[in-house]
Order: structure tokens, then C-alpha cells, then sequence
């Protein structure tokens, strides 16, 4: 503890100091964390409707679906970021292997989400469409997808809360993110702790995490105007 | 014996959810709690096993005030039925029904086989010993409910509508079956319904309450039936109460007609005495329905089941008066059917002779 | 690639310990008591914990916080604790690095383990509930005989979270630097030695896969059938057939 009071430039308040000496790095991490966060996300739900969807319709799929992607979900994200190259025939370490391997996560994660999203759907509100003259395509559009919406879409929290985290763990392996804070300040640290850019490494991927958070609430919000109408 | 002095119950709030009570429920009598909702009758159920505890006033078990004994020794002492029947999902339905044994310390052989032979008394078949409530019906699930309130043969049962969250046809059963077990057991139960039908149907005693946790009568179902005190009770008891009323009449002994009857499976009569409709019966005697001897199609020589009608209803020899009645209205001959206490044809009664007898009773039956 | 990943695990010499070089048993008894130190600390913490705030309602807050957690990247309060701990312990001893690993996995194992303790009792059929106190129970005979059994297969799953994040948090300790199967693939990365690192990354997946597997066989034993509801398909189906035949006995009819 004697480290922190000795030098002012090492105190982790310093963080924002050191921001703003490294701001074009240290903005572009942050971009590029952004979008390592967000593109699998949005990449897995696009697979994981039809999936999910599948599981629904035809129940026997639902099992051996929960099973693949349950045990996708149980392969630590280091231990996946390795395993991408060989399987999909890049290099060592290619760039690409950390977007893949959050895809694959995103996937896993949403896959039960949107099957149970559409589980939630009533069989009242199922048959009354039906009787009203929806065909099956315009139903799940219409009617059964936005039903699912605040499933799907705390699903989307979860998982972009998740990748922030996971995104700075392939820093360790020299991937572009704000992952290379910790990396820097480690570096740095010997031999007396100098705190600045882990701090700042830790705010804004802290921030990063409650931004999307929020974005995902409001697009909740805003895709749903029925429950707030409830709600009041 | 369980009193009320004087027991009520009010919420932060304000909520009066029962105003100075007073009720006593004989011991070894059924005592029914009945009222809309928001009447507090189940508050005033749980206020017995102090699931809630009163606001003030004394609620006497015997007598021992039960505010003065330790809740769960209180309870253990009390048999405690509900809607949903709550069972254990993670215990088999012997170990359910043996919670309260357990509680105070039964050896578990001991226990279990306490446990099998409450099984029996309930009418589950042993063979569900080693299920689970997710395994069973419904009613079963009830009637497991029902045996683990027995099982440490508590003198007191609580029972907070028990039978409503099962369909009308498992229900009758279920309040048929209480009905006769209460006879052998002579427990003093306190019984919640919202449910007036079965109120009159279960209870010694019912007492009505009317929201805000009064009690508007309190009153044995002839009584309730024909002198309701109020308009509210009035209203809540419902119509047809005059014909209802004739449940609690005894018939007396039933002079009958002799009966003309044919046999399942025998030739088709070409007439019969009385008009088109005949009576048919089994080897002994047990009638089977009517025969509408005009409707009688060619081919149709001999009397089969699917020739029969069966919409009418049975009267006991020694029964009420609206068995009797009924028996007479829906039958198709307008001859109502009685039996004896095994099943077997007695003879029949018209319409017209069971108003006779209700005419000829006394104006006023005693309550 | 996959043919060289393959040959470095098939080599005896990676599995025991040389002169130069940790051997793969020995980073993998590193790796499981890291881990298994952390989970029964975060369990020791986070069950009794749990099923006190589920029981009585009190505390709540402290689910909520404790979810908050998740949203700090792992790394970065792991290199930070490193820094302002490791610098405090001198000498041939790694206990600088195995206090702030220990840390975070704690911090890490606690929000799975204590939240889904939290619903489990929670969710427990409230008339199951009323029913239990009603019987004559204490409180702490409901908690323990019937909320807790209840909120098992909850429990289990939360930690069996709890444990796939603490093997995965472990691995990535190598970094900072400290033993356990993640060696291999920093070791690797370091040294470009592609199929070490990625062989490291088999060993770690197989671990994770073998830890979970294991967990769900205990959840099997432990969890009743009655909840789990593996229960054989010809008991299930339960009319009221023998209730159904002695009603019509009841309203007999003519």
C-alpha cells in the first residue's frame, strides 16, 4: 500500500491523465473492443433465430441442440481463442480467431435463449393468430418473435456484458483491444506497481460494459411499447 | 374444541381482515367457514395455527390459549390441509404423509407403516408409496395432502379449501369420501370454502361471514337453508334453497308401487302395465335404466345396454325427501325408483305422492 | 497443424516433469487446486449466504451487487491485484501470484453460486412453503429440509457456472505468471511454439468438459427424482381412475 501514496503519476486516480497522453491508442483499443463486443453478438443472433426456431418447431431437436451448444459454452474463451486456428485453418494467431470464437459463444448463448423466448409465447395468443389468418412465416414475425423480444433481448445483455470481459482476455495474447492496458500496466510494473493504465483498462471496459447494457434496455424499450403501456 | 373471543385481525395498512370474532367449533364436528372473498375467512383459518397472528383477542384450543404455545409445537398438534395440497416435490408420497411423525421424532419404521395405513384410509393404493406428487393426479395429490394432515392423529384439522382446484366429478368423490372418513375419525375441523353447495353439503355447521371479517349467521345448513337471517345471507345461500332444504329432510320409510320390471338380456315385452316405459334390472335386481318400449326398433328382440336410458337418479329407502323428489322428476315414466341399501328394487314413487309427504310434514323441520 | 497439436500431447516427456520443463500432471494438480480452493471458499460463502437471503427475504441487495461484479473485466482486476500484492512477498515463493489469483476466482465463483442459491429458495412453490411452517416446522427445518433440496438443481447449476469460469480464469493466471495448464499455452505463445499452445488449449477444454460432466453426475445422484423429474414414463400417466369408477357407483343412475 506504501506504493500507492509514493509516486503521484503511478496513483490509479492518475488514470485519466494517462488517457489523455495516449488518447489515439487508447481510443482506437476502445474501438476496437467496441466492435469485438458487439459484431459476434449481433453475427449470433442472426444464427441463432433460425436455430432457436427450429428447436421450438420440431421439439426433438431441442435436446441435442442444448446439449452442442451447452457444451460450446463449457470450452474456457483462452482455451476456444487457440483452438479456432487449427480447426479453421488460419494461421497461429490470426486477428480473426477472436470474433470467431465469440460468434461461437454468442451462438451457444442465444440458441436457448430465442428457443425459450419463443417457449414464452402462449398457446392462446398461438391459436388466436392462427385463427385470425396468420400463415406460419407472417406469425413468427408478427407475432411470435416480438412477443419474445424481453426474452431475447436480456439474453443479448448477458452475452454482450460477457464478451467485454472475454474480449480483454485475448489481450493477453496480443490482440488489439483495451485487453493491452492490463498488458501495458503489467509491463510497467516492475519492479514498483504502476496503476494508471489497468485502472484506465478497467473503467472503460466497466463503461463499455453499462453503455451496451443500456442500449440493449432501450432497444428493449423501444421494441416493446406494450409493456410499458402495463407497466403504468 | 376451538373458540374465537373476540379475535381480530388488522394490517399496517388499516385492512380490517377480521372484526372481533367470536365462533366456536365443537370438537369431533365439521365447522365450514364460508364467504366471498375478502370475508377473512381464511385469515381466521390461519390465525388457528397462528400461520397469522391475531392483531387481539384470544384464540382457545380446549383450553389453552394459543398464543401462550410455541408456534411449532402448536402446529404439530394441529392437522393443516390446503388448496394445493403443498406437497414436498423432493420426498415420496410415504415420507410426505410421514413429515409430521418425523417432526416429533417417530422411529422411521414406525412412521412408514403409520403412513401406509393412512394411505389405505384415504384410498390411495399402497403401490404409490414410493412415487412422487409430480406422479399423481390432482385428486390424489389431495387425498395425500389429507393423510399427511392425519398422520400424527392431530384432534384438530384446518382445511383451507381443499377440494377447489379439482374438477366437479373428483371433487364430489373427494367430499363423499371426507364425509364418510370424518365418521370414523371424529376430528373437530375448521373448513374454508367459498364454495356454498359445499359448505351445506360438508358441515355440521357453517358459519357465513361477510366482508370485513363479520360473521353474519352462524347456523347448521337446514337452518341456513330456511331461515337465513339476512338479505345478505339470503342472497349468498342462493336459490333453489327450498328444494335444497329438502336434503336435510328425511323421507322416512317410502310406501311404494310394485314395479314391473324385464331383464338385461332377456326377450323384449311386447307392452308393459303402465305405458310404454319399462324397468329393467340385473340377476339381482339392481335397476339398469328404462326401457321406451314404443321406441323399440325391429331386430331389437332382446334388451340390450344401448337400448336403455339412464338419465334418471336413484332414491335410498331411509333417505331425504329431495332424493325421493328428484328420483320421481327425472325419470322418464314419472315413476321414481327406490332401493334398498344394497341397490335392489323396492318399487317406485310418483311426483305427485313425494309432495304428499312434504306436505304432510311438519310445516317447520327442526334444525 | 492438428497432426503436431496431436504428437505434442502424445509425448511422454510433455507429461512428466524434466530438468527444463513442468510437466502436463503436474500444471494440471496446480491448475485443479487453485481452482478447488476458490470454488469451496466461494461455496463456503455464497451457499449459506444465499439461502439465508432467499429464507428470509433480508439482504437482497447483496445478490444485486454481487451480479454488478460480472461486469468488471476479469483481467484487468486480476493484473491489478497482482501489482499491488505480489511486490509485498520476496523471494522463491509464489505465493504473491496465488493470493490475487485466489482472489479473483473467489470474486468470480460468488455471483453464479449466490444468485441462483438466491432463486432457487425463491422459487420454491409457496404452498410448499406454507405447507412446511404449517406442518409445525422451524424455520430452519423448512430451509434446510425442504428450501434447500428444492433449490438444488438451481444450486448445481449455478455451480457448475461458477466452476467453468473459475478453471477458465485459472489458465488465464499463467499470465501473470503462475502455474496450471494455461503455462503451456502462454509458454507457447511466447516461444512460438504453435503446437504447445494449442495443445495447451485441448488439455484446458478437456478439463473444463471432464469438471462439468462430473458435476452433472453428482446433480443426478444428488438432486430427488421428484424434482428432476426422471421418473420412468409407465408410473407418470396417474387419472383418477379409481376415484372416476367408485363416483359412479356414488350417483347411481337408472
Amino acid at each position: 500500500m506504501t506504493v500507492l501514496a509514493s509516486s503521484s503519476s503511478s496513483s490509479p486516480l492518475q488514470f485519466w491523465g494517462y488517457f489523455m497522453d495516449h488518447r489515439s491508442e487508447d481510443l482506437g483499443w476502445l474501438w476496437d473492443h467496441t466492435w469485438l463486443s458487439v459484431l459476434p453478438v449481433v453475427i449470433g443472433l442472426l444464427i441463432a433465430l433460425p436455430l432457436g426456431w427450429l428447436a421450438r418447431r420440431y421439439r426433438w431437436v431441442y435436446p441435442p441442440m442444448m446439449s452442442i451448444t451447452g457444451l460450446l459454452y463449457t470450452i474456457p474463451s483462452i482455451a476456444l481463442f487457440v483452438l479456432i486456428p487449427p480447426i479453421f485453418g488460419l494461421g497461429a494467431l490470426d486477428p480473426k480467431q477472436v470474433p470467431i470464437a465469440l460468434t461461437i459463444y454468442s451462438v451457444a448463448l442465444l440458441v436457448r435463449v430465442v428457443a425459450d423466448g419463443l417457449a414464452s409465447v402462449s398457446d392462446e395468443t398461438i391459436q388466436a393468430a392462427t385463427a385470425i389468418g396468420y400463415k406460419p412465416v407472417g406469425r413468427l414475425f408478427r407475432v411470435e418473435l416480438p412477443i419474445a423480444v424481453p426474452v431475447i433481448t436480456a439474453g443479448l445483455r448477458v452475452a454482450l456484458v460477457a464478451n467485454v470481459s472475454i474480449v480483454a482476455v485475448a489481450g493477453t495474447i496480443g490482440m488489439s483491444n483495451l485487453g493491452q492496458l492490463f498488458t501495458q500496466g503489467f509491463q510497467q510494473s516492475t519492479p514498483d506497481a504502476y496503476y494508471p493504465p489497468i485502472v484506465l483498462g478497467i473503467v472503460l471496459c466497466v463503461l463499455l460494459a453499462l453503455v451496451l447494457d443500456l442500449s440493449v434496455q432501450a432497444l428493449n424499450r423501444l421494441l416493446t411499447p406494450w409493456r410499458r403501456a402495463v407497466r403504468t | 374444541m376451538i373458540r374465537f373471543d373476540s379475535v381480530t385481525k388488522r394490517y399496517p395498512d388499516g385492512t380490517v381482515a377480521v372484526d372481533e370474532l367470536d365462533l366456536t367449533a365443537p370438537s369431533g364436528k365439521i365447522t365450514v367457514l364460508v364467504g366471498p372473498s375478502g370475508c377473512g375467512k381464511t385469515t381466521s383459518l390461519r390465525m388457528i395455527n397462528r400461520m397469522i397472528e391475531p392483531t387481539s383477542g384470544t384464540i382457545w384450543l380446549d383450553d389453552e390459549d394459543t398464543a401462550k404455545i410455541a408456534t411449532h409445537e402448536l402446529r404439530r398438534k394441529i392437522g393443516y390441509v390446503i388448496q394445493h395440497a403443498g406437497l414436498f416435490p423432493h420426498r415420496t408420497i410415504v415420507d410426505n404423509i410421514a413429515t409430521v411423525p418425523y417432526l416429533l421424532g417417530w422411529d422411521k419404521k414406525k412412521a412408514r407403516s403409520r403412513s401406509l395405513e393412512l394411505m389405505e384410509r384415504v384410498g390411495l393404493p399402497p403401490h404409490f408409496a414410493k412415487r412422487y406428487p409430480a406422479q399423481l393426479s390432482g385428486g390424489q395429490q389431495q387425498r395425500v395432502g389429507v393423510a399427511r394432515a392425519l398422520a400424527a392423529d392431530p384432534p384438530v384439522m384446518l382445511m383451507d379449501e381443499p377440494f377447489s382446484a379439482v374438477d366437479p366429478v373428483v371433487r364430489d368423490q373427494l367430499q363423499a369420501e371426507f364425509l364418510r372418513l370424518q365418521e370414523e375419525i371424529g376430528k373437530t375441523i375448521v373448513f374454508v370454502t367459498h364454495d356454498i353447495d359445499e359448505a351445506i353439503k360438508l358441515g355440521d355447521q357453517v358459519a357465513v361471514l361477510r366482508v370485513g371479517g363479520h360473521l353474519a349467521q352462524l347456523a347448521t345448513p337446514a337452518e341456513l337453508l330456511t331461515r337465513p337471517v339476512d338479505a345478505f345471507v339470503a342472497g349468498f345461500v342462493g336459490r333453489d334453497r327450498g328444494y335444497r332444504a329438502l336434503g336435510f329432510s328425511s323421507a322416512g320409510t317410502i310406501s311404494t308401487h310394485q314395479e314391473q320390471t324385464a331383464a338385461l338380456g332377456a326377450p323384449t315385452p311386447y307392452g308393459a302395465e303402465n305405458g310404454p316405459w319399462i324397468l329393467v334390472v340385473d340377476e339381482k335386481q339392481i335397476p339398469q335404466g328404462w326401457l321406451d318400449l314404443d321406441g323399440v326398433k325391429p331386430g331389437e328382440n332382446v334388451i340390450t345396454d344401448g337400448m336403455l336410458y339412464r338419465g334418471g337418479t336413484l332414491a335410498t329407502q331411509g333417505g331425504t325427501l329431495r332424493a325421493a323428489l328428484d328420483a320421481a322428476l327425472s325419470s322418464p315414466s314419472g315413476r321414481g325408483v327406490v332401493v334398498d341399501d344394497a341397490g335392489a328394487l323396492l318399487g317406485s314413487i310418483t311426483a305427485s305422492e313425494v309432495l304428499a309427504l312434504i306436505e304432510g310434514r311438519e310445516r317447520e323441520p327442526q334444525p | 497443424m492438428i497432426s503436431s497439436v496431436i504428437t505434442w500431447l502424445n509425448d511422454p516427456s510433455h507429461w512428466r516433469d524434466t530438468r527444463l520443463n513442468t510437466g502436463i500432471i503436474t500444471q494440471l494438480e496446480a491448475h485443479l487446486r487453485f481452482s478447488g480452493i476458490a470454488l469451496l471458499i466461494a461455496l463456503l460463502i455464497a451457499l449459506p449466504l444465499g439461502l439465508f437471503i432467499g429464507h428470509t427475504g433480508r439482504l437482497s441487495w447483496l445478490v444485486a451487487a454481487a451480479n454488478a461484479l460480472r461486469a468488471l473485466p476479469t483481467v484487468g482486476v486480476l493484473v491489478l491485484l497482482t501489482v499491488m500484492i505480489a511486490p509485498n512477498f520476496h523471494g522463491r515463493t509464489d505465493t504473491g501470484y496465488v493470493i490475487p489469483t485466489e482472489i479473483v476466482l473467489v470474486l468470480l465463483a460468488i455471483p453464479p453460486i449466490l444468485s441462483n442459491t438466491y432463486a432457487g429458495v425463491q422459487n420454491v412453490d409457496p404452498a410448499v412453503r406454507d405447507a412446511a411452517f404449517g406442518m409445525g416446522m422451524t424455520g430452519s427445518q423448512v430451509l434446510l429440509r425442504v428450501e434447500f433440496p428444492c433449490s438444488l438443481p438451481l444450486i448445481f447449476s449455478g455451480f457448475r457456472s461458477a466452476t467453468l469460469q473459475v478453471i477458465a480464469t485459472a489458465t488465464i493466471a499463467s499470465y501473470i505468471p503462475l502455474g496450471g495448464l494455461g503455462r503451456f499455452i502462454y509458454d507457447g505463445l511466447a516461444q512460438q511454439d504453435f503446437p504447445q499452445m494449442i495443445g495447451g488449449g485441448v488439455l484446458v477444454a478437456a478439463l473444463a468438459l471432464s469438471a462439468d460432466l462430473l458435476l452433472a453426475a453428482v446433480q443426478r445422484y444428488a438432486v430427488s427424482r421428484g424434482i428432476s423429474g426422471r421418473i420412468s414414463k409407465k408410473q407418470v400417466a396417474a387419472p383418477d381412475s379409481r376415484l372416476a369408477t367408485v363416483t359412479q357407483a356414488e350417483v347411481a343412475t337408472v
